[in-house]
């Protein structure tokens, strides 16, 4: 995704001389990485929403920026330990754009992008929830963790269409969990999300090929 | 008629409150850090509580259609405890934040030397950060707290249409009228003011810098009382455009002050109508089960 056609002269200008200052002194991302929003842009990105559930805002991909200005500069340790603080310090919107994020790690980074994830799924806010589930990190998980993704984002109401790996990931214990919870609710009178239908719909290999 | 709530501790109440105070006109709110009823032990408390102000709540708040900013500081009556002086040195990473709109809630509560030392740092910071500062007056001894509260806000060097002094009352109003500062009035069930009081100071004193809020918390408190407010002084003959710019205009001038206030409406997708079931709208709330 081009961040640059989507912003307008200022905000183009603005954004550079952020991701100067950060490559010249990456140490400056804690500051300007809360800033970025009401420095650069703010609102729907090319998905049309502006809560970030089915794609980055505009702010989140003015963060993303600065995060691949870090990665351009720092060792892999050093940029892993700063996502990580940019992460725990961060508001809800700082913390989403990291998750969208978490691409530009090192592959021997994956414990930290794994701790991250793992955080925002515990919690109930579905901007952060989706931004977990969606991103190519996400295939860091393991199976177990996975699967508790998907389904944490059926319970809150995160589009199962935009979560990274379905249905290629799908197994049958997958299908079996979403298939106890569209009976669940079916028990109780309740609706079933119809995207649950992007699981049960899928038959996995009759062997779940990951434990 | 539509309400900013510039004082009120959302973390204290229900999604009925939310729904409610939408139902009856609020928009916008800021909710400053405050004390929860009960002590604190040590800073990861804060910080927890930090987080949520501008995380979890703003989103809970955003599924009501209610624009959530905060204040940030460390309490006066906190500010004793030797535990929770490092409350102090978390707090520029939270001032940097969008909507992070003021420090506050700042000021005396027993009007020790630790209150004041706190008080004087933090208007620094405010006056670093370029924020506004909301200055939480004392329930007792409150007119002397409130003219040392005004003698600090003086040496600070901060101007005084930065500065909201919060919790006024007939006893008070003078003196912060007098500073130049903006004067909020907490409208409350018991103690501090009623609809009807408030309407007698609005009638002697002009809506000029005047601010009413809820400043409900886990108290006996009501969060409709900033509308109530708004009936009674239409009952009183204050007209719409008068209403409204205590309610509305007076508190989006002072806060919008720190660049930092976003005020368009939630959209129908933040709000949930057009999501297939979020955690607190819709589906099973994901609460106290996990
Ligand atoms: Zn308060």
């Amino acid at each position: 995704m081009n961040t640059e056609t989507l912003l307008d002269g200022q905000a183009r200008r603005e954004l550079a001389t952020m991701v100067e200052r950060v490559r010249e002194s990456p140490d400056r991302v804690a500051v300007l990485f809360p800033a970025a929003a009401r420095r650069v842009a703010r609102g729907a990105g090319p998905s049309g929403d502006p809560d970030g559930v089915l794609g980055p805002t505009l702010e989140d991909l003015v963060r993303l920026e600065l995060l691949r200005a870090c990665a351009g500069v720092l060792t892999p340790d050093a940029l892993a330990r700063e996502v990580a603080d940019l992460y725990h310090h961060g508001d809800s919107g700082e913390r989403r754009a990291v998750l969208r994020g978490l691409a530009v790690l090192d592959p021997a980074s994956a414990p930290v992008a794994r701790e991250l994830m793992a955080d925002a799924l515990r919690t109930n806010d579905t901007r952060l929830i989706a931004a977990a589930a969606s991103g190519p990190a996400t295939d860091l998980l393991d199976a177990h963790a996975w699967r508790q993704a998907v389904l944490k984002c059926l319970f809150v109401g995160v589009p199962l269409a935009d979560v990274r790996g379905v249905p290629e990931r799908v197994d049958a214990e997958l299908v079996r969990m979403c298939a106890d919870y569209a009976d669940e609710r079916e028990r109780a009178g309740r609706p079933v999300p119809d995207d649950v239908h992007l699981v049960l719909g899928h038959s996995p290999p009759d062997e779940p090929t990951e434990a | 008629m539509r309400i900013f709530d510039p004082h009120i501790h959302m973390t204290s109440r229900t999604t009925d409150d939310y729904r409610a105070m939408h139902e009856a006109g609020v928009r916008a709110l800021v909710e400053p850090a405050f004390w929860l009823g009960q002590p604190r032990t040590g800073v990861s408390s804060f910080r927890d509580y930090f987080d949520g102000l501008v995380g979890w709540e703003r989103f809970r708040s955003e599924r009501f259609g209610i624009r959530h900013h905060c204040a940030i500081a460390l309490n006066p009556k906190e500010a004793n405890d030797p535990r929770l002086s490092g409350v102090l040195d978390l707090l520029p990473r939270y001032l940097a934040k969008d909507g992070v709109v003021a420090v506050g809630e700042v000021g005396f509560d027993s009007m020790t030397s630790e209150e004041e030392k706190a008080f004087r740092y933090q208007m620094e910071l405010a006056l670093e950060f370029e924020l506004p500062v909301l200055v939480h007056t004392p329930h007792r001894d409150k007119v002397a707290g409130t003219r040392r509260s005004l003698e600090l806000v003086a040496e600070s060097g901060i101007p005084p249409e930065m500065v909201l002094v919060d919790h006024l009352n007939e006893a008070t109003v003078e003196m912060v009228h007098a500073s130049g500062c903006t004067m909020g009035f907490s409208i409350y069930p018991d103690t501090k003011m009623s609809p009807d009081r408030m309407v007698r100071i609005l009638q002697e004193w002009g809506t000029d810098r005047m601010i009413v809020n809820s400043a409900a918390d886990w108290g006996h408190s009501d969060p409709l009382l900033t509308l109530r407010t708004g009936e009674a002084m239409r009952s009183a003959g204050f007209t719409v455009a008068e209403t409204e710019r205590v309610l509305w205009d007076n508190p989006v001038a002072f806060y919008g002050q720190s660049g930092r206030l976003v005020l368009d409406e939630v959209g129908p997708a933040e709000a949930s109508a057009t999501f297939s079931g979020n955690s607190i709208l819709r589906g099973q709330p994901e609460g106290d089960t996990q």
